[in-house]
């Protein structure tokens, strides 16, 4: 609240300067964080993705520019039935322009289908769903960070060729797990790797043992865990009480977060492959969003959802800037159109069916003994340009691409 | 006899003065609910209104067939998948995917209904919860329901051909008009013989099989009237979010129909609406509580169970009536 009438005074001190922003509805740009506040995502987003979008307004120094930017934000409790009510709210009755972050892919999508028929503005950071930029794409919808496509390429692409060419997947047994499990699958066949066995666990699992020693009996060299959140931490966990990884099997993330590994600790995830758009020890820019940004957030490092937040944040603002119009539509319009840059992810695009496109890193967890200071968690294994991270554009089945 | 105050045979002048009193509160109720709209957010508004209808369907078999169902979100759920995917799928108007969709909760309702009603107390409340957690697993794993994403962007369509649903204004009307339907029905149900047969199976069943009551059928009637009704709310709601999702059928949404019927006063006409909206109310702005909200619904349900047990609804009218010394 304090936040918002500061905002509120900045807007009266905007207005008296006489700036021109005739096509800003409200003459407010008003953005929405909405994401997991309180349960397992509540880490790698949260009230981090509020500071993430402050840090972006603060650096694209809205006031001097005429604009006036507000933020809000609520908890979607992992419902997509809350999260598209709390959407519907937003722009019927409070003006939101924006919506932003939004991880678990059911709820991303409802909010996406809502945001479409109010001809917002959509920027998805945290949700994993291919389908956000495929067959559900919309023009209001931006995909930033990463996508399970991507995953399932990164991680499966990646190990095939430095030698990690026997694998055995541990998959949760429902819709995500299935299609993160298919879509690295065909990577790993794809690219010349055999798949020697897999396992279905139900969700939630809480003893993982008579899974893992199926897998450790494989002799895979590669163990693939195509399941998220705790589930992961689970069998990480018990992975390392099996001595699977120091029996000189490796763990394959197919969805890991910074958080995920700081939770666990280095002792235990070591070794853990993973694919990250994000990291930041990346470069000094990285390293000095990231500074700025535990400061501002309890001392807590920053995760790619985050920098997605942020770059999204900026990007949109620029194209509000370009167009002088906050209209949602034209708004993607523009942001398709212009080219991306931003300290995080460095130079990149936006395609036509609303994905952000920027390199990925395949990313190995440290030895404790590697790690020299807080949160120095990955070494980059590889790095996977931006033109091969990504799934094609004609590969899709985006209605969005099929019209042209 | 077992439970003088309520199953003692009314008195004519009482039976009337209760009827009064029933016509007054059903026409306080539709005022604010015809004029809600314009003062609050109406799809909050719808939402409550679904609800409240479930609760109401629930409130019937709890409160006046005295069985407690454990399990009563499979029904707001199926009937929600069954809509939605009526209306996107196979492309049927709303108001045959709003009846497809009860339609499937009632089939699911007399499926239950048989194998539940065999049993009594704590081990038919296990028996529906159980046959739910099935029903949540098929829910999951069902290619139809789309797993955790559930089926989104349902059409809302035109009601009867000619009414547009995408309106905010006309889809409250007609949802107005369902709770009212399902809420008459309710009401007529429970003064009818039947009902005043179930009353009498709740408060002393073997007393009914004496007098000659088939009470095993009455009960599953019962059963399949609140999963039918239940379900109009699961289709309705289905359509109002253009979505149905696991929320619906997972166990706490059961959890919470038991939690709106006792606040809002089990077994009275007014209390599952009163409750619905109390629940709903909360739900929504102390959302931002985040976990605090669950902890913060357990106290009030304690301090439900523990202060009011009669439930808000039910307290007013023990009030009421030693007021009028009755």
């Amino acid at each position: 609240m304090k936040f918002q009438r500061k905002l509120l005074a900045a807007a009266v001190m905007a207005l008296s300067a006489g700036a021109v922003h005739a096509q800003i509805s409200g003459n407010v740009i008003k953005i929405g964080v909405l994401n997991d506040q309180s349960s397992l995502y509540a880490d790698l987003g949260g009230q981090g993705s509020v500071n993430a979008v402050k840090l972006a307004i603060e650096d694209f120094k809205a006031k001097e520019k005429g604009l006036t930017v507000e933020v809000i934000f609520a908890d979607h409790q992992n419902k997509p039935d809350v999260g598209s009510q709390i959407a519907r709210k937003w722009i019927d009755s409070e003006g939101v322009d924006m919506i932003i972050d939004t991880p678990n892919s059911g709820v991303a999508l409802a909010v996406s289908e809502v945001v479409r028929e109010k001809g917002k503005v959509f920027i998805n950071s945290g949700a994993a769903s291919s389908d956000l930029t495929g067959p559900k794409c919309t023009p209001n919808t931006v995909h930033w960070t990463y996508d399970t496509w991507m995953l399932a390429n990164g991680t499966g692409n990646a190990i095939v060729k430095t030698g990690g060419d026997s694998w055995f997947f541990l998959t949760a047994d429902y819709a995500f797990g299935h299609a993160l499990e298919r879509d690295t699958e065909a990577v790993v066949l794809k690219s010349g790797g055999k798949v020697v066995g897999k396992v279905r666990h139900p969700l939630n699992t809480q003893d993982f043992s008579s899974f893992l020693l199926q897998a450790q009996a494989s002799k895979a060299k590669i163990i693939g865990l195509a399941n998220a959140g705790g589930d992961t931490i689970n069998s990480i966990k018990q992975a390392s009480e099996f001595g699977i990884v120091k029996g000189g099997q490796n763990l394959a993330g197919l969805l890991v977060f910074l958080t995920d590994v700081h939770g666990l600790g280095l002792d235990k995830a070591q070794g853990l492959i993973l694919t990250s758009t994000y990291y930041w020890d990346l470069n000094d820019q990285t390293r000095a969003f990231n500074k700025r940004f535990a400061a501002v957030n309890g001392g807590k490092y920053s995760t790619m959802v985050h920098a997605g937040v942020y770059a999204g944040t900026t990007h949109y603002l620029k194209a509000i800037a370009a167009l002088k119009s906050d209209d949602g539509t034209k708004v993607v319009a523009k942001m398709k159109e212009m080219p991306t840059d931003d300290p995080l992810f460095g130079k990149g695009t936006i395609r036509a069916d609303g994905r952000k496109i920027h390199p990925a890193y395949l990313m190995e967890v440290k030895k404790p003994s590697e790690s020299k200071g807080p949160y120095d968690y990955y070494k980059v294994r590889a790095t996977i340009p931006a033109e091969q991270a990504f799934r094609p554009l004609a590969d899709g089945n985006c209605p969005l691409v099929a019209k042209k | 006899m077992a439970a003088p105050d309520q199953y003692q045979p009314h008195a004519s002048r009482d039976d009337a003065a209760e009827a009064r009193y029933h016509r007054r509160a059903f026409l306080v109720m539709m005022v604010l609910f015809i004029g809600a709209p314009f003062v609050v957010y109406p799809v909050f508004v719808m939402k409550a209104l679904c609800f409240a209808l479930f609760a109401c369907a629930f409130n019937l078999l709890l409160g006046f067939g005295g069985l407690l169902s454990f399990g009563h979100a499979m029904f707001l759920g199926m009937a929600g998948y069954a809509a939605a995917h009526a209306a996107k799928v196979w492309g049927l108007p709303p108001e045959l995917a709003i009846l497809a969709g009860s339609a499937a909760s009632t089939v699911l309702g007399v499926v239950v209904g048989l194998l539940a009603i065999r049993r009594q107390g704590i081990y038919f409340a296990m028996i529906t919860l159980a046959l739910a957690q099935m029903v949540f697993f098929f829910c999951l794993q069902a290619p139809f329901t789309g797993g955790e994403d559930g089926i989104q962007s349902v059409p809302r369509g035109r009601f009867l051909g000619f009414l547009d649903l995408s309106n905010t204004m006309v889809l409250y009307y007609v949802v107005l008009a369902i709770f009212t339907a399902g809420f008459l029905l309710i009401y007529r149900i429970i003064h009818s013989p039947f009902g005043q047969v179930l009353k009498a199976i709740r408060e002393n069943e073997p007393r009914a099989i004496s007098l000659g009551y088939r009470t095993e059928r009455y009960k599953l009637a019962a059963f399949v009237l609140s999963a039918g009704l239940a379900g109009l709310a699961g289709a309705t709601k289905a359509l109002v979010f253009q979505l149905a999702s696991l929320t619906d059928v997972h166990w706490s949404m059961s959890g919470e129909v038991v939690l709106m019927t006792l606040l809002g006063g089990m077994g009275t006409i007014f209390g599952p609406v009163v409750g619905a909206f109390a629940i709903i109310t909360m739900e929504n702005y102390l959302a931002e509580l985040g976990s605090w909200f669950t902890i913060t619904q357990g106290a009030i349900f304690v301090v439900c169970v523990l202060a009011f047990r009669r439930g808000i609804i039910g307290e007013l009218e023990a009030w009421l009536r030693k007021r009028r010394g009755g």
